[in-house]
């Protein structure tokens, strides 16, 4: 009995004090990353927030407005016009590049001559900077002597001011960025599809499953992980994405191509309205965190991982 | 390692000596320069720049290109705001209120030895650098707008290449004229183009002028959008494509428009003077230049950039930033950079020098936009000039594009308008 009243007290000694220097060392290391998060990121957000609450006056000082800001920015025809821009943005962008992501990935995932030479081809315009690529597309859409009027001339159709008509100037762009992003997500989905272990495609073969059937029911929803990775990476991409605008379009005509985040620029450094952009700023902060949430909270949870 | 500081510290200035064997008081000065037309602005800058600090051995001028109008404005501020503003900018003539409500700017008055000096520029010019009395800007970069036509298009269309439209009625019937459609019924040519982005409220100015209406008050804290003849002086515009289909639909790029004038694909335009020899250089046809045609009176706002002197600078830079202004502006600088380029020469006396004298005879057209100086009205100018001119140009995308009536998208952009300025009363 004494003996063993002796040896309790080392042995839960000890495991308490691992445990301090446990602690201490997982703080230690996590130390930078969260002194660089805290500094960057939190600190940013809390002040944009704040920031939003008040007016500053040319000479310098600042006014607590409360909820002034909002109600203005309820009131600002532009920034819905941008709100509802991006919505369309997103969603024309998005799914589109995902699927042909995935069907370039299955394409060239195969066995064949060139395959090389077609992978490099698929990834070239993620390579090229958004500039660059701008640069190369407002030639295309040029009215008259752009590529698209000039392939529209040999078929005696009449030129077209492809981004100067509001009702083409967003599909526009839209092409645009499919083309720009299918490459980068078919990195990702030859790199899952190169994981994906052929003895379940054998299975699947030796059972008599058809092409599409194994596909559906087996090599999808392997993906799953990939898509959803893939997913974000577009959202994000959708609202993060506006150099383009900068040497297209410059948001107009009238505003018709007018992105969230081109508009934050524009409020912040055209107009020099810090207060207002750091409203806008907390809509889109709330937009990425809600979508964040849904990923971390519901989706996860709902997708097989290996 | 202290050792090692040093020696590096050591090394770097020797490096930095050998590199810029130049007395110790030099003064160094970083300008940003705005470019919003054709042809090698920055290699004339940099030239007059290097001519410059040749003859001012104690000054050394950096020109920073930072984009057009609005890129450069956005830099400047930004700059400003980041704690390295520049010393001396040109910026659009028109950002005077937003500069003097940023505090960034000090007045010319006090730096200058002899104020009599301003009294050399062409007024028109002045008008909106001087304000409350003071000088705020030097003008430079400066301009109106002027209508370019194609004399062999003229002729083909049985017009008489020599005669440009005087009137609104003529050249809207003279653009029907000379649109020419090819064999399948697409237009090859259109007849006129007036460009509706990057500033489309320096067009909408100026068709307002000429149909009799200010666009703002002096005090620069109101604008004119929704009067009648604003609004009629948009319709005149839109129809011009919507309904007499004699200009594209659509809205018209200001930075390829004189790609377009010089392919033939229009047979008129209206464009900056600015662009007059990168026009000259580049047309393959007999070209002209004329004074914008009249409604009620003739007229074009003002236009373009002017010299303005940073607060934040110290008073060696700010007086050695006036050296460099008075320079540049000088009759023979002022003659040479309108020969080059097409802007206007500041001052009258630049047009008295032996080589402007030469040009002109040589190519009347360079002073065409001189002469309309006489008519002209200083260009859209208010306080939150940025935000003023992005309500103005969206106003008139939304109408050349049909997306909205010219009534109703002006309607819209005076009521936002009316919202900025309050804070300004």
């Amino acid at each position: 009995m004494s003996g063993q009243t002796d040896t309790h007290p080392l042995i839960s000694r000890k495991p308490r004090s691992y445990a301090w220097w446990n602690a201490v060392n997982a703080w230690l290391l996590l130390l930078p990353a969260a002194v660089l998060l805290v500094a960057f990121t939190h600190y940013p957000i809390l002040a944009t927030i704040r920031h939003s609450l008040f007016v500053a006056r040319r000479n310098g000082t600042e006014v607590f407005v409360g909820a002034d800001n909002y109600r203005a920015m309820a009131a600002d025809p532009i920034f819905w016009k941008a709100l509802i821009n991006n919505f369309w943005f997103a969603l024309g962008t998005i799914p589109t590049s995902i699927a042909l992501a995935l069907l370039m990935a299955l394409w060239v995932n195969r066995n064949m001559r060139g395959r090389g030479f077609l992978r490099l081809a698929y990834f070239t315009p993620t390579v090229l900077p958004m500039i660059a690529v701008a640069n190369i597309w407002l030639f295309f859409y040029t009215p008259d002597y752009g590529l698209l009027d000039q392939l529209r001339g040999l078929f005696g159709l009449s030129a077209w001011n492809w981004l100067g008509e509001p009702s083409t100037v967003m599909g526009c762009l839209i092409v645009m960025v499919i083309w720009k992003e299918a490459g980068f997500f078919m990195i990702f989905y030859l790199a899952a599809l190169q994981q994906l272990s052929p003895d379940l495609e054998e299975a699947a073969a030796v059972e008599g499953a058809s092409r599409w059937y194994t596909f559906r029911r087996i090599t999808f929803p392997l993906l799953m992980p990939t898509t959803l990775f893939v997913a974000i990476n577009a959202v994000i991409n959708s609202f993060k994405l506006v150099d383009h605008l900068v040497i297209m379009t410059k948001g107009g005509p009238s505003n018709a191509s007018t992105l969230l985040l081109y508009y934050i620029y524009e409020v912040a450094f055209t107009f020099q309205d810090s207060a207002y952009a750091a409203t806008l700023t907390v809509v889109l902060l709330v937009i990425l965190s809600t979508l964040a949430l849904l990923k971390f909270g519901y989706l996860d949870r709902r997708i097989h991982y290996q | 390692m202290k050792v090692f500081g040093r020696t590096m510290l050591a090394a770097a200035a020797v490096a930095i000596s050998a590199l810029a064997p130049r007395p110790a008081a030099a003064v160094d000065l970083t300008m940003y320069y705005p470019v919003a037309v054709g042809g090698p602005v920055t290699k004339i800058i940099d030239d007059m720049v290097a001519r410059f600090e040749k003859e001012n051995a104690d000054i050394k001028v950096t020109a920073v290109y930072a984009g057009n109008y609005t890129d450069t404005m956005t830099k400047a501020m930004t700059a400003m705001k980041g704690g390295q503003p520049p010393q001396l900018s040109v910026l659009l003539s028109t950002d005077v209120f937003t500069l003097m409500d940023e505090n960034a700017i000090v007045p010319m008055d006090g730096l200058v030895a002899d104020k009599a000096w301003f009294k050399e520029f062409y007024p028109a010019f002045m008008a909106n650098g001087q304000i409350d009395g003071k000088t705020w800007s030097i003008p430079f970069q400066r301009s109106t707008i002027v209508l370019y036509w194609n004399k062999d298009a003229f002729k083909e269309a049985g017009l008489d290449p020599e005669k440009a439209p005087a009137t609104w009625d003529e050249m809207a019937s003279m653009a029907a004229k000379l649109v020419k459609k090819d064999a399948s019924g697409n237009v090859a040519r259109w007849g006129i183009e007036i460009p509706s982005t990057g500033y489309a409220y320096w067009m909408l100015q100026a068709l307002a002028i000429e149909n009799g209406q200010k666009l703002m008050n002096e005090a620069g804290n109101e604008v004119y959008l929704t009067a009648p003849k604003t609004i009629a002086a948009l319709d005149y515009w839109v129809d011009l494509s919507r309904k007499q289909s004699v200009m594209p639909k659509g809205s018209i790029d200001w930075a390829t428009l004189r790609t377009d004038f010089l392919e033939g694909k229009t047979a008129m335009m209206w464009h900056t003077t600015g662009n007059l020899t990168a026009v000259k250089d580049g047309a393959k046809f007999n070209f002209g230049v004329a004074m914008l045609p009249a409604k009620e009176r003739r007229g074009s706002p003002t236009g373009g950039g002017s010299f303005y002197i940073f607060k934040s600078a110290t008073p060696e830079q700010q007086k050695a930033a006036v050296k460099f202004i008075q320079w540049m502006t000088a009759p023979e600088r002022a003659a040479e950079w309108s020969i080059k380029t097409g802007y206007v020469a500041v001052s009258p006396s630049a047009y008295k020098t032996p080589d402007m004298e030469a040009y002109a005879k040589s190519f009347p057209p360079a002073t065409v936009a001189r002469d309309q100086l006489e008519f002209a009205v200083p260009e859209l100018s208010v306080h939150e000039n940025g935000r003023i001119y992005k309500f103005v140009g969206d106003a008139v995308q939304a109408a050349v594009t049909g997306t909205q009536s010219p009534q109703e998208a002006l309607a819209g952009a005076q009521q936002q308008a009316d919202r900025v300025l309050r804070a300004y009363k």
